[in-house]
């Protein structure tokens, strides 16, 4: 079985490395059910997870994700590290590397770092985050969620409202949810919509949400309070009287989902974040076992990975002939 | 404006020294459109000077070096009016030595560097010093720019007057904009007791903010923060119109959009004395190559979208766009090897500008060689110099070219001390096989060189 070797971002999946991930996580789902929460299949494999950004649940449920596949963790994070007192990504990565991981998992401020990451490890990467680009983790989670809620998203239309600008979640949700079949609309301030987003993620656009009672579910995104004193909006009250969802714009048949964490009051009314239509809960659940399911493909699905070494001319010498045997 | 004088008359090596020896090309193809000149020739250097473009094989070797020249070019040799040679405060990324050998390893007689180095170069006993630094490392002529604004902060004029005395040739705060239109304006008119060309770093901070790439459908890709292309062509268009109300000239630095394009040559149909410059990278490539985060790919201004591209190809064919230079723009591996929103902006060009821009442009039809050899030179003449020429009785400043040779850049190492070129791994053709300047051979590719030995 072919499997993939990093998860990098969902632009680089194919559909059928999304259902394959996604039928281990359904396979997941039942371990934690159990008494004792834990299978052995990572047994002895180690996982680094590196985090330049504060994070509470891509953090906490990929290393508890590495713990239930019986793998050992290091978790490390920016502050009170080597990283504040300026060391380079690349001599991180190299140091960790010495250690022998065989995954690394990073979450950084800066796009494009998980993709630099390979370059300087044998081990698997995931990203977690990297800057404004990509959440890969984020999108198969939440693809997840929906299948199992509402099956497959085939003409299905959902709507991603908000800051979609300054959000990684928007771009791998809406790759990931268009390479199923969905229609996405992106919506929000134009202010907070990047200028050719609909070519970059085959999206359409709208900037009002008057047509929010065709979406078949409504996924808004974190507003950050910052972007009012960065004039991108006029005020917190212009944005919600506008843009937030609440139980007037959301139908009854309509779905809910939220990447978290909820700015109650901007972004959602509180009414609907805890409604029935609500999958933010849901979704976090799905964290779990969608994050085991790619450490499982990275480290367990495909060919064994050799472990992780820092890249050196070493890596590839050609083992010697034998004394006496033709060369 | 000041007379034109002759760029080995620029600080280099040569400077005082006697004329190399006499150095026959035989059978060379000369092409020379601002002179006329487009046949097949015996080129005779002697003095310093080109004595003779003789019918081929008519000259008789007398005692002089004579170099088989058959089905290869000789133009002009290029100039390049905007290299960072990171001389003083970053000589790990470049220094004069290896920035001018890279200079004459692409075919350059000279060079302008601009000033903003550590510390950046704002008074008279500055330039003195780098002159004479040049006077004892360089390979080919550099002149050296000063800043417009004390340690370029953009709030006080330098002592302009007191530069040109000190042999300044041209003032640019470039890196940053002039942000002020009232420390420009102040700048522009003074020119007049200084006389120094002024080169302009166009960019409206606010618009570009914190940008890493250029705004597109790429930057919406990445989640980028984008530099939008009016981020350019607003500033130009502000500058032109202080450079009108003035009547003062300016030379506009590395032209990226189509809107900068439209406001040159409105500025120029309105009478203004502006002139401007693109380079090899933004005339070859597009933001598309920064899909894959490659650092290679980030410099300031960024690369920008197809149509902008097209603008500028077709501005530098019409002559709103007077001459290519590089940016050359050194920095060491640590400073690339970093995320690309941390990575240094810039890329280096010297030593694949003319190949890249043959390949690109020429080679496929989209430009004329002639009207490419005229633009690798013509730099020269907005700050004050004399063009290179390869008629009879010019200071012999010339390059010799394999129009054909197949290379890959980047593969036999670079002269320059860093390697962050966009331009590795990519195959190119026609190739700098000689660099003579003031008749001195300032430069030799290594497998020619033994081929003549």
């Amino acid at each position: 079985m072919t499997a993939i070797r990093h998860l990098l971002t969902v632009e680089q999946l194919e559909r059928p490395d999304v259902e394959r991930i996604l039928e281990r996580a359904e396979s997941f789902a039942e371990v934690g059910r159990r008494d004792i929460k834990k299978v052995p299949a990572l047994r002895g494999r180690t996982i680094v997870n590196l985090f330049y950004e504060s994070s509470t649940r891509t953090s906490a449920s990929f290393e508890l994700a590495a713990k239930r596949l019986s793998a050992d963790v290091v978790s490390v994070k920016a502050s009170g590290s080597s990283i504040e007192k300026g060391e380079s990504l690349k001599d991180t990565v190299q140091t960790l590397s010495a250690y022998g991981p065989e995954a690394i998992v990073i979450r950084s401020p800066y796009a494009g770092a998980a993709e630099l990451v390979t370059r300087w490890t044998d081990a698997a990467v995931v990203n977690a985050g990297d800057g404004k680009h990509e959440h890969p983790s984020q999108a198969l989670l939440d693809v997840y969620t929906l299948r199992r809620r509402i099956g497959a998203l085939d003409g299905r239309s959902i709507w991603i409202v908000g800051d979609v600008l300054h959000s990684r979640v928007a771009r791998s949700c809406a790759l990931a949810f268009r390479m199923m079949g969905a229609r996405v609309t992106v919506c929000g301030p134009p202010t907070l919509i990047p200028p050719g987003v609909e070519d970059a993620l085959g999206c359409e656009v709208a900037y009002r949400l008057d047509d929010l009672g065709g979406a078949d579910v409504v996924y808004a995104l974190r507003m950050q309070r910052e972007r009012m004193s960065e004039s991108f909006v006029p005020s917190l009250r212009e944005y919600t009287l506008h843009y937030q969802i609440d139980a007037r714009r959301l139908g009854p048949r309509q779905l809910l989902m939220h990447p978290g964490p909820v700015n109650r009051g901007v972004e959602l009314a509180a009414e609907v974040i805890d409604g029935p239509s609500s999958l933010i809960a849901t979704q976090v659940e799905s964290g779990l076992v969608v994050r085991m399911a790619i450490l499982y493909e990275l480290l367990a699905g495909g060919e064994r990975p050799r472990g992780g070494r820092a890249r050196g001319p070493d890596a590839e010498l050609p083992a010697p002939t034998p004394i006496g045997e033709p060369a | 404006m000041s007379d034109a004088r002759p760029i080995s008359s620029l600080d280099w090596r040569g400077v005082d020294a006697p004329p190399g020896p006499e150095l026959l090309l035989r059978r060379a193809s000369v092409l020379d459109p601002r002179a006329g000149i487009d046949a097949v020739h015996d080129v005779v250097i002697r003095d310093g000077r080109i004595t003779g473009l003789a019918e081929p094989g008519t000259v008789e070797n007398g005692g002089a070096e004579s170099i088989d020249a058959e089905g290869m070019r000789v133009f002009p040799a290029f100039f390049d009016p905007h290299v960072h040679l990171r001389t003083p405060g970053d000589e790990g990324a470049e220094d004069i030595e290896t920035g001018s050998r890279a200079a004459a390893a692409g075919g350059y007689c000279g060079v302008l560097a601009v000033a903003n180095t550590k510390p950046p170069v704002d008074g008279a006993a500055d330039v003195l010093a780098l002159r004479e630094q040049a006077r004892a490392e360089a390979s080919v002529p550099v002149g050296f720019f000063a800043c417009i604004t004390r340690g370029m902060g953009g709030e006080e004029l330098t002592e302009m007057a007191d530069l040109a005395a000190a042999g300044a040739a041209g003032l640019t705060d470039d890196g940053l904009p002039v942000r002020s239109a009232r420390v420009l304006r102040r700048a522009l008119r003074y020119q007049r007791l200084a006389g120094l060309q002024i080169a302009l770093h166009e960019e409206d901070p606010e618009l570009s903010a914190d940008g890493a790439m250029h705004e597109g459908t790429v930057s919406a890709a990445l989640g980028l923060a984008g530099i939008p292309s009016v981020s350019e062509s607003t500033m130009i268009a502000r500058d032109a119109a202080l450079a009108r109300h003035e009547e003062a000239r300016i030379h506009v630095l590395h032209l990226s959009a189509r809107g900068s394009v439209e406001a040159v040559a409105a500025a120029k149909e309105a009478g203004v004395r502006i002139t401007c410059e693109a380079t090899p990278h933004h005339l070859a490539l597009t933001d598309e190559e920064v899909r894959t985060l490659d650092s290679a790919f980030k410099m300031n201004p960024p690369l920008r979208s197809e149509d902008d591209r097209e603008a500028l190809i077709d501005g530098l064919r019409a002559g709103t766009i007077d001459c290519v230079a590089t940016d050359h723009a050194p920095h060491p591996p640590e400073r690339k090897e970093v995320p690309f929103e941390q990575a240094a902006m810039g890329v280096i060009g010297l030593e694949t500008a003319f190949a890249v821009l043959h390949t690109e442009l020429v080679v496929p039809g989209r430009l004329g060689l002639d009207v490419l050899v005229d633009r690798m030179s013509a730099g020269a003449s907005a700050f004050d110099l004399e063009l290179p020429s390869v008629a009879p009785g010019s200071e012999a400043n010339l390059v010799l070219v394999d129009p054909d040779a197949a290379w890959e850049a980047g593969a036999q190492g670079w002269e320059s001390r860093s390697e962050n070129s966009c331009f590795t791994g990519r195959e190119l053709r026609g190739r700098v096989l000689m660099t003579v300047v003031g008749g001195r051979v300032a430069y030799r590719q290594r497998q020619f060189a033994m081929g003549v030995a």
